[in-house]
This record gives C-alpha cells, structure tokens and sequence, in this order.
C-alpha cells in the first residue's frame, strides 16, 4: 500500500473510530471528552496525529490530563499540573477512580481540604491509564460536579443561584445570615471566593443585577452558588457584624503598627509557614510577633495594656 | 431503566473522618454491584445536596439519608436542598420512626426520586447494634449475662431523636438476647454518665447510635461515663467503672453492616437490590434479621 493511500485508509478508519466512540456517551460526558481532545476546534487529521503522539493535554483546576491512543483505544493519564514533567515511575500510580477521594481529602502537608476546589491539591500521583468513564469519574471526585455545571453553563443553561436567594433560605444556625449588606458580601465573596482560595470562576453575585465587585476569578469552571463554607463563613461574619465599633487608643511605634499590618496579611495569604525562622525582617516572624507579645501585652493579653470591654478596666 | 443511589450524610468542615462511613458504605454497595451508578453528598462536604444529582446519570435515584432519627435534616435540609418538588413532610406519615419513602421529582433535572426515610430508623437497624456489640465483644454470640446500652444524642429541640433510641432498645429487649437491654442519652435523661448504675448485669456493652466516630462518641461519651479522664490518653475495652464491665463500641454508624440498612431502605422504596443484600450480608456478617 502506497504512503498516501494509506494515509487516506487510516483516515478514514479514525472517522468511524471518532464516530464509535461517541455515540453511546452520555450527553454530558462526551461534551466533556470531547473537549478534554479539542474535537471542536482541531481537524480529524491533526486530532488524530496528535493523539498517536505526544497526546493532548488539558488542564482542568489544578488536574493535568493528557488523552492519547494506546493500542487503538483512547487512554487518560491523569495527575497534578505540578507534576507534568516528572516520570511515572517518579509518582504512586492508582488505577481506581475512587482513590481520587482519598488523594482529594488532604493537602501536601497533611491538612484536611474540606473545600475540594482550594488550589491545594496534594501532588505525587498519577493515573497512568484510565478509560474515558473513569477519568471522568475521578474528576468528579475531585472537583464533585464541576464537569456537570460546566456543561450546563456551555449549554446557556447554568442554574445560578445569587447570594440573597441562597441566604433567604437558610434555616436553624444559618437562618441570620441573610443579615449581611451589600458591601459585607462583597467582603465575603473576598475572602473565600477569589483564585487564590477557590478554582471555581464565581458566577452568583448580591442578586440578579446587582454584581460584586471581587473578580470572578479565571477558573475553567463555574460556581453557581454560594457553597456550605461561604455560608457557614457567613454565619460567624453576621454575629461579629453585630458589633458595634468603638475607639481604643493603642500605643505602638510607626514599625510596630506596620508588625501588625504585616501579621494580618501573612496569615491571609497563608505565608506564615514560610517566613523562614530566623527572617526577623519579616513582620509576622515568629520571634518579631513573640517579641511584641513580650513588650506590648499585659498579663491577661491585652494589647498595650487596653482592655476590650470597659468592665475589665473596673 | 438504570438506577442510581445517592447516600446523603452530614459531613465536616473540620474533621476528615466524618465522611469515612459514607464512603465505606458506598464502596461495600458498589462492589455488590446493585445499582449503576453509587454517589455520596454531604451537607458540609461536596458534592452538596444542592448538587449532587446532576452529577448521576441514571433516571431514577434513590436517595438514602445517612442520619440517625427523622427530623430537621431529613424532613427540612435534605429535600429543600434537593429541591425535591411537591415534598410534604405529611406523605411520610410518621410519627418518629415510621418514614418510609416518598417518590417526587427535583426541579433541576429530570429524574425521579426515591426519598427515602433515614437509616437510623430502620428496622434493620437493630440488627446493627447487636452486630455492634458482636464486633466490640468479639463473640458472636453475645448476649446472656450482658446489659445492652443504646446511646442517643438526645436533644430537646428534637423530640424524635429520643424515640429512634428508644425504637431499638425495645425492638432489641424484646428479641430477648440481652439480659438487660437500656436507651441513655447524652443531653437528657436517663444520662449515660451514670450507665453502670442502669444495669444488674457486670457487663454492658455501650452502643452510641452516631453515624460517625467524632468528638460525641470519641471525646464527650467515654469521658462522661469515666472510661478515662482524658480521651487522648484512649481507654480499655472492656474498662471497669463502678465495678460494671463496660465494652464501649463507639459509632454504630462504622459498621460494615450498616451497607445493609442503606439497601434495604433502596429496596423498600422499590429498588431491585434483593441479590445485593444478600451479598452484603454475607460479606458484612449481617446473618440476622429476616
């Protein structure tokens, strides 16, 4: 057989390959496979050379998946953006999709992920060979439903629930929550909505019409509503909203009152564990906090000696 | 037609052991191979309630409450979330221990769905707790000479709570296994504190009905009844308080054969499953019941 009459068979043969593939899937699945390989976007010739090659890669929050044709048959390896180019003798393999739950529940450093799309996805595995159900089956253990929404928003028909719907409606422990105004949303949605907390690209606002101004975020996939940590989140803002401001004087030097700034910035952005230990240049060191400690509170705690409520000072 | 379970279950923010049972439960169903499709959701974890059946394939669901007794959750949380259509808590027609199921659709895909009552509440739930007290005991056949404690939460906001306990206890005092059979309560009385006090026999087993091993079951119960005076220092199975030799179980909920409570309320609300319990039965050791 000539090269190019090949060339025209095997063509050929990936078209009836690329239609039997398809065909049974589920509506939601195969949108996403065929996604996953660009079936969309890439001709079937150059899909088809690219998959007997290198494969195609795709990434989806902090997965890597690369799809290729092994032996005729679509194969996905899956494993973390991080470890794209590390060998897969370098990493634990797991061939079981349900794994994906265990390997989603902690963190590198051993703490329990209790927000499956925190960009906190432990690192180290890899499932080296999995079908086209399984890897979608994994996913959804590690990102539980985000191929579902995802496909619902592609098909103009995401189900977003705005914040006031989804406060409304909370009952028992949860029921003040529809307390909070506007602006204390907005300083919600900033503290747990935002990339470097959550993968989901945030598509629910105050209400209808009346949108946040936190960025959405650039995550592949859609939040459609505010998720059980965003409201329980919210339940402890609305007690301390509750509060009422009130002057205290402090005492501190210009450095100190910038220790302080320091100290609320490190642990919002999680730095603290790698403020190295003996970097006192950096405000929120452990011994530059321990020294304020030292020089600044009184026997109870009190910062520059001030007392928060006024009986304390009787 | 095929058909999926979803086993819906509370969940932590902040303890990663909570969604253990669930999961091992799930995993028990799956390898009996009774439906096509097996999915866990959580109140606390993901998916959400609010999310989870989009996430099955199947047309028809059977949703299955991994909760202890009939109330907030079951009757408000779970099928508000679900955003089952048409839910009236009055269609179960229970008063306490009797939730069976319920068949409806959700509003935001097209399934049916079989809500189920919780497993707490079930008759095989029984059975549970008596392969609990096998399980702690190590004999199969425990029983003679033994007292027998359920222990329940107990709250007062909450006056079901109280009667699955007391369900069982009586189902179990009248199978007549146990010399002495007792429902205690955490919040009221009669308090489990005292539980050698309850009891003639001079050994009691002590079953929390929890779903999960937590701080309840593994901080507050053994401190109360005086296993030990710090729980981070463990305590002895059997331990002896007041002369009363108390084998404490921890969670019913973490019994293998609790897959089999979950099946049989799939199968009461219609679900093909018949072959699967008996697998898990086997499997799970759950020999009893009918």
């Amino acid at each position: 057989m000539d090269a190019s009459l090949f060339g025209r068979f095997r063509t050929a043969t990936d078209y009836v390959r690329d239609w039997s593939t398809w065909r049974d899937l589920p509506e939601t699945r195969r949108a996403f496979l065929r996604w996953v390989e660009g079936a969309d976007d890439l001709d079937i010739e150059e899909r088809y050379a690219a998959l007997r090659g290198d494969g195609i890669r795709r990434r989806w929050g902090q997965l890597l998946l690369t799809v290729s044709l092994e032996r005729g048959h679509r194969s996905y390896d899956l494993r973390h953006e991080d470890d794209a180019d590390r060998s897969t003798d370098e990493l634990t393999t797991h061939d079981d999709p349900l794994d994906a739950r265990h390997l989603a529940t902690e963190d590198d450093d051993g703490r329990y992920r209790p927000l499956k799309t925190a960009p906190t996805l432990r690192t180290g595995w890899v499932f080296p060979d999995l079908s086209g159900e399984e890897v979608v089956e994994a996913i959804d253990y590690f990102y539980p439903a985000t191929v579902a929404n995802w496909h619902r928003e592609r098909e103009g028909a995401l189900d977003v629930t705005h914040w006031r719907e989804t406060a409304e409606r909370q009952t028992g422990i949860y029921d003040v929550v529809d307390e909070l105004s506007g602006e204390q949303v907005e300083w919600l949605a900033q503290s747990c909505c935002v990339d470097s907390q959550c993968l989901k690209r945030r598509m629910w606002d105050e209400e209808e019409g009346a949108e946040l101004d936190v960025p959405r975020g650039e995550g592949a996939f859609p939040c459609r509503e505010p998720c059980s940590l965003v409201v329980a989140a919210a339940r402890k803002w609305t007690t301390l909203e509750r509060e009422e401001a009130r002057e205290y004087t402090f005492t501190l030097t210009p450095s100190e009152k910038e220790q302080v700034e320091d100290l609320v910035d490190a642990v919002a952005d999680g730095r603290v564990g790698e403020i190295r230990e003996a970097d006192v240049y950096e405000g929120a060191n452990r011994y530059r906090a321990r020294y304020l400690r030292a020089k600044r509170f009184d026997d109870e705690g009190n910062l520059s000696g001030v007392p928060t409520d006024d009986e304390e000072a009787d | 037609m095929s058909q999926a379970l979803v086993i819906v279950a509370h969940g932590s923010h902040l303890n990663p052991d909570s969604s253990t049972p669930t999961f091992d439960h799930a995993d028990t169903i799956r390898a009996a191979g009774a439906f096509d499709e097996v999915r866990e959701a959580f109140w606390k974890e993901e998916p959400s309630f609010r999310e989870v059946l989009r996430t099955v394939e199947s047309e028809e669901v059977f949703v299955v409450p991994l909760f202890i007794s009939e109330g907030y959750f079951t009757e408000q949380v779970i099928p508000r979330e679900l955003r089952l259509d048409g839910w009236d808590v009055a269609e179960w027609d229970s008063d306490g221990t009797d939730a069976s199921h319920v068949t409806l659709t959700a509003a935001d895909v097209e399934k049916t769905v079989h809500y189920c009552g919780p497993v707490g509440t079930h008759d095989a739930m029984s059975d549970v707790i008596v392969q609990r007290a096998q399980s702690v005991t190590g004999d199969p056949d425990v029983g003679e000479g033994f007292g027998l404690a359920v222990v329940g939460h107990g709250t007062e906001r909450n006056e079901n709570s109280a009667k699955a306990i007391h369900y069982h206890a009586e189902r179990i005092r009248e199978s007549g296994r146990f010399a002495e059979v007792e429902a205690l309560f955490m919040d009221e009385d009669p308090e489990v504190d005292d539980v050698a006090e309850f009891f003639e026999s001079d050994d009691v087993v002590v079953v929390p009905l929890f779903v999960a091993d937590g701080f309840h079951t593994q901080e507050d119960i053994p401190e109360d009844m005086g296993l030990t005076d710090d729980y981070r220092t463990g305590y002895d199975v059997p331990a002896t308080v007041d002369g009363t030799d108390i084998w404490y179980a921890g969670a019913v909920g973490t019994e293998a054969l609790m897959a089999d409570v979950i099946l049989e309320r799939a199968a009461d609300a219609g679900a093909d499953v018949r072959d699967a319990i008996s697998r898990v039965r086997a499997e799970t050791g759950g020999a009893v019941g009918d």
